[in-house]
């Protein structure tokens, strides 16, 4: 199991979003992730982005303008 | 058992190609959504960076028409990719700066690859022949399945009674009967459909889903273009010309104004990279000068534009602080500049 760190601060979404799909993409089941950002957006866009591929978001936090973003991977069902 | 059919469809957010997408779930075939991201794109979070809108649902449409369907979504960046699209579309332009049937070729071109990579069988869009006067005709609809490479594995659900047999049809992984054959501008069949699914809430963006499709952000691209003495541009740019005011009193440097706080935060994230000024004697804009040779002489014409969009624009003289990023800040006491001094074609 891993853990690593997504630095989306600055970005406007849907690049959060993007980043975070593609950090996952080389992730294994068990992993964790930890985004960063400060669109406000993300808080909407990246638990959805982690519904609709089945994904779990553990928490979201703000500190100041900063948005923290942890999500558990979970293992990805074939069609 | 035979396996299941797999199609990509390209979901914009917009109803059409939610409900294309639908339909063909109906016929039992696994679908997946796959979205661009240009860096033209009309977001929901775009138009939030302007406080007086955080009012607005900040969803992102594409993600939510995956999530209505249950479906996943892959969004991929293509900001680079796309430059050359927007820079040289071999079909031209729109009304502005929007290549539209490009645009189109170019995302089913990227569809095609994707399907190919995950081993999909084909693709769909929520194309409309006569809904767009420019890339959804009947002409141009072999253009987009020939230019893209993707020829009859492209299927358009919603109006494929009016267009040539696909590959999924004559292989029988879909029923003609069971797809439909609108045509033109008007929205009623699709509203019906959407009533049909129980769809609500879907969004139908008026001009489109593309700042492309807009005259006055073509016409700030075109000045970006023109001032540069060339057709290139980087997503810091495009995004730049998405937000504040923006005017061009000198051929050489142009002012971004901030028009309310939102605004003037994410212009923050810029202040280290141009000449920037606000207001300390009252409340105002943050503005980035870009440009080049800005001498003093300019510097005072910018504080006193500056001074005119501040609540001091009555006032006899408003302090601007200025930095320049290299010598020290420091800060002059202009007069503001009255409305009517302010040339129309200042403004971009």
């Amino acid at each position: 199991m891993s853990r690593q760190v997504v630095d989306a601060r600055n970005l406007l979404c849907p690049l959060p979003v993007i980043r975070t799909q593609d950090a996952i993409a080389s992730c294994r089941p068990g992993d964790e992730l930890q985004v960063l950002c400060t669109d406000p957006g993300v808080v909407h866009d990246i638990p959805a982005w982690c519904r609709v591929h089945g994904h779990t978001v553990c928490s979201i936090d703000r500190q100041d303008r900063e948005i923290i973003i942890d999500i558990r991977v979970e293992p990805v069902e074939a069609p | 058992m035979s396996t299941p059919r797999k199609a990509v469809a390209l979901i914009s957010g917009g109803l059409d190609s939610l409900l294309a997408a639908r339909v063909v779930m109906d016929q039992g075939i696994h679908v997946e959504g796959i979205n661009f991201y240009t860096g033209f794109c009309v977001e929901g979070h775009t138009h939030a960076i302007r406080k007086q809108n955080r009012a607005r649902p900040k969803r992102n449409n594409a993600l939510w028409s995956a999530e209505q369907l249950g479906i996943r979504l892959h969004i991929i960046d293509i900001i680079e990719e796309y430059k050359d699209v927007v820079i040289n579309p071999r079909h031209g332009y729109g009304a502005n700066l929007n290549p539209c049937l490009d645009c189109k070729i170019f995302m089913v071109e990227k569809a095609y690859e994707w399907m190919q990579a995950n081993h999909f069988d084909f693709i769909i869009t929520g194309e409309v022949i006569g809904q767009r006067p420019m890339s959804q005709r009947k002409d141009t609809m072999p253009v987009v399945a020939r230019d893209s490479g993707a020829g009859d594995r492209l299927v358009r659900p919603l109006c494929a009674r009016n267009l040539p047999e696909t590959l999924p049809e004559r292989e029988g992984w879909l029923d003609r009967e069971r797809l439909y054959g609108f045509n033109g501008r008007s929205r009623k069949p699709q509203i019906a459909l959407a009533a049909k699914y129980g769809f609500e809430d879907f969004a139908q963006p008026a001009g489109g889903c593309c700042f492309l499709t807009d005259r006055q952000y073509s016409v700030k691209l075109a000045d970006l273009w023109e001032t540069r003495g060339s057709r290139r541009y980087e997503l810091d740019d495009i995004m730049l010309l998405k937000v504040g005011r923006h005017l061009r009193p000198r051929p050489h440097f142009k002012m971004i104004v901030g028009r309310e706080e939102g605004e003037n935060h994410f212009l923050e994230g810029y202040r280290k990279r141009f000449l920037h000024m606000f207001p300390v004697s009252h409340t105002g804009p943050l503005v980035l000068l870009d440009g080049k040779r800005i001498g003093s002489a300019d510097i005072e014409l910018a504080a006193r534009l500056t001074a005119r969009f501040s609540k001091g624009r009555d006032a006899e003289n408003v302090t601007v602080e200025i930095n320049d990023n290299c010598g020290p800040v420091r800060t002059i006491d202009v007069t503001p500049m009255s409305a009517e001094d302010i040339p129309q074609d200042w403004y971009l």
